[in-house]
């Protein structure tokens, strides 16, 4: 890996050239202003004259240390960036969470847990936020897995039109959240009587009128369930084609031999492909479950804020911004967070033991 | 024989009728936005439109969104650009330049595209305040660049990982150096993994909220807030309102449409190696 050192008189003129290039460039900046397209853009401008800085100093690493040094001060400007802004902020926000902080203006003074006090004891809403989350994670998770697994059966029959389905079941995962809620929100609309329409509609047309339903405002607790429709219309074919990727990885062989010593199609998939498929599951239940523990754009877009619709993430949302209660919000953050990790750090370490080990 | 066709007739119906539940949404969508004001009664909303074809729904859903149209395609191109080129540079050192806790560092960096950005929100908001970008679309550019790392880099690294290192050695011996081989060799070899990078990010940045309601403001609006606000007032009737949305939801359908196998490849890799 270590070469050895030479001296190019070029190089080092541009190195020493790009330096100081960066150097003039953030002395300007740090006097007067960068205004392009009428936006002021003298952070932008600071941070790419340091890169430009930084790019004079690779220059001289590149020509006198090893490859081993470069690569990792190429690095540094984007593990610098994760550092500061995934893990400085999280522990910012811990700092936070652990203060009485309440209105614009910050304050720091130490409050120990009492925000974290203050959200599991006598605050309904956060209780309501609790209940709300489980039940939509778990009703979605299961929902998007069953309907994937079953997708992703059908399409392994080996039909014609196999590639439309499959592009079909997965359009929806282009779409975003607040387009699925709008739509969603009217096609779920809970009018009776003369306004009735939507899939009520539907129903109504059909005769099935015990199917007539209020939706998601039907009263406390089982409005929320019916969120759950439109985050399975979006992520059931994401699920299917993990399942089908898992199903592709088993191997022809394999289920020809099984063939050759007699087993059904049924047993097939009974014996071989799905307790092969248990990895797949496993990721898929961690992917969705943490998408539904972050729950957020969907539910406001399907239930514009309303409280017996209320999940941490609005929650979060509405008493920073709209209550400047920074405290108590940066501890709903905290408690998002380590809901999320306790179910994804483990799924990283492992993922990262397998690598080590090839 | 016979049974089999008879299965494979039950199988298609199963498969049409989920085909129909996914595409519901969007055939409402197409059909109210085309309907006259005086037919997107409720009690008609699935009947066909019978006073022909209403293009005008899209022109004035068009001119309610257009400014925010404009501000998500500004955001959208320079971010989906500069991240897939900062993700390829990362996604090259940790798959071939790999260092004593290379490996830890780069789950270090993957964590942060897991957590949930509520838990930051407060010093990014504070920072970005800070660095005089809050409110413009630059510092929205700026932070899903941030924030696009992990998944950027985790789909270069996979992809780097899967080209052998012979190719990389024989350019070792022609004495190419670290960013020699990176120019002359993995960069024209990585355009299947812009692809996908590059759809992938203008997907996600262009589908964003959060970010988008808390570091904007109104005048700098991408377009997925134009449209939540469109959607809860009560001014706006009902056809301009599916026409705007599908106006919304148009430029990555057809992204998915037309580049629809890298979108795909890029939400496989997103599932880490699931």
């Amino acid at each position: 890996m270590f070469r050895k050192f030479t001296l190019s008189v070029p190089r080092l003129i541009l190195a020493i050239f790009l330096m100081l290039l960066g150097a003039i460039f953030i002395s300007i900046l740090s006097k007067t202003q960068l205004v392009i397209f009428g936006k002021n853009l003298t952070s932008i401008g600071i941070l790419a004259s340091g890169l430009l800085f930084y790019s004079g100093i690779l220059a001289l690493i590149a020509m006198f240390e090893s490859e081993t040094v470069l690569s990792i001060a190429l690095l540094a400007p984007s593990i610098l960036a994760i550092a500061i802004f995934v893990y400085g902020f999280i522990g910012w926000s811990i700092r936070v969470s652990l203060s009485k902080w309440k209105g614009l203006n910050p304050d720091y003074t130490w409050a120990g847990l009492q925000q974290f006090h203050d959200l599991f004891v006598n605050n309904p809403r956060f209780l309501i936020d609790i209940r709300n989350t489980g039940m939509f994670t778990v009703g979605f998770i299961l929902g998007c897995l069953v309907i994937g697994l079953g997708l992703a059966i059908l399409l392994d029959q080996k039909l014609k039109g196999e590639n439309i389905f499959r592009g079909i079941f997965l359009f929806p995962m282009s779409i975003s959240f607040i387009a699925t809620g709008v739509i969603w929100g009217w096609l779920m609309n809970p009018a009776v009587g003369n306004r009735i329409t939507g899939i009520n509609l539907i129903f109504k047309y059909l005769g099935l009128n015990s199917l007539i339903s209020l939706w998601h405002s039907t009263p406390q607790p089982w409005g929320m369930a019916f969120t759950i429709i439109p985050a399975i219309w979006q992520l059931s074919g994401f699920t299917m084609a993990l399942y089908m990727g898992g199903m592709r990885s088993i191997s022809e062989d394999l289920r020809e031999a099984a063939k050759v010593d007699g087993a059904s199609e049924f047993q097939i998939y009974q014996y071989i492909i799905l307790p092969m498929l248990q990895p797949v599951t496993l990721s898929a239940v961690i992917i969705l479950a943490h998408m539904s523990l972050k729950i957020f754009d969907l539910i406001v877009a399907l239930g514009n804020k309303a409280i017996s619709l209320d999940v941490p993430g609005i929650y979060m949302w509405t008493t920073t911004f709209d209550g400047a209660n920074y405290g108590q919000g940066a501890a709903i953050g905290v408690l998002m967070l380590i809901s999320v990790a306790i179910l994804v750090i483990p799924y990283l370490v492992q993922n990262m033991r397998s690598e080590n080990e090839l | 024989m016979k049974r089999r066709t008879l299965i494979n007739i039950l199988l298609y119906a199963i498969l049409i009728a989920f085909a129909i539940f996914y595409l519901l949404p969007i055939y409402l969508m197409v059909l109210t936005g085309v309907k006259s004001i005086n037919q997107v009664d409720l009690k008609t909303m699935w009947s066909l439109p019978t006073s022909g074809l209403h293009i005008e729904n899209f022109i004035s859903g068009f001119k309610q969104l257009a400014p925010n149209l404009k501000n998500s395609l500004i955001m959208v191109i320079p971010e989906a650009i500069l991240s897939s080129l900062l993700g390829s540079l990362n996604g090259y050192l940790l798959s071939k330049w790999k260092f004593r806790g290379s490996n830890l560092i780069f789950t270090l960096i993957l964590f942060g595209m897991f957590i949930p950005y509520q838990s930051i929100l407060i010093p990014l908001v504070k920072f970005i305040q800070f660095l005089g970008l809050y409110g413009d679309i630059p510092g929205l550019i700026f932070v899903h660049i941030v924030y696009g790392i992990p998944i950027t880099t985790l789909i270069f690294r996979n992809y780097y990982a899967g080209i052998g290192t012979e190719i990389l050695e024989a350019g070792r011996i022609d004495g190419a150096s670290l960013l020699g081989l990176y120019r002359y060799i993995m960069f024209p070899l990585s355009a299947p993994s812009f692809a996908v990078v590059i759809i992938w990010q203008f997907t996600q940045a262009w589908n964003e909220f959060l970010f988008a309601v808390i570091l904007t403001n109104q005048a700098h609006w991408p377009v997925t807030v134009a449209l939540n606000n469109l959607a809860g007032s009560q001014l706006v009737q009902w056809n301009v309102l599916m026409a705007a949305t599908l106006l919304a939801a148009l430029p990555t359908l057809l992204v998915y449409l037309f580049l629809g196998r890298y979108f795909v490849r890029g939400l496989m890799a997103g599932a880490l190696k699931g």
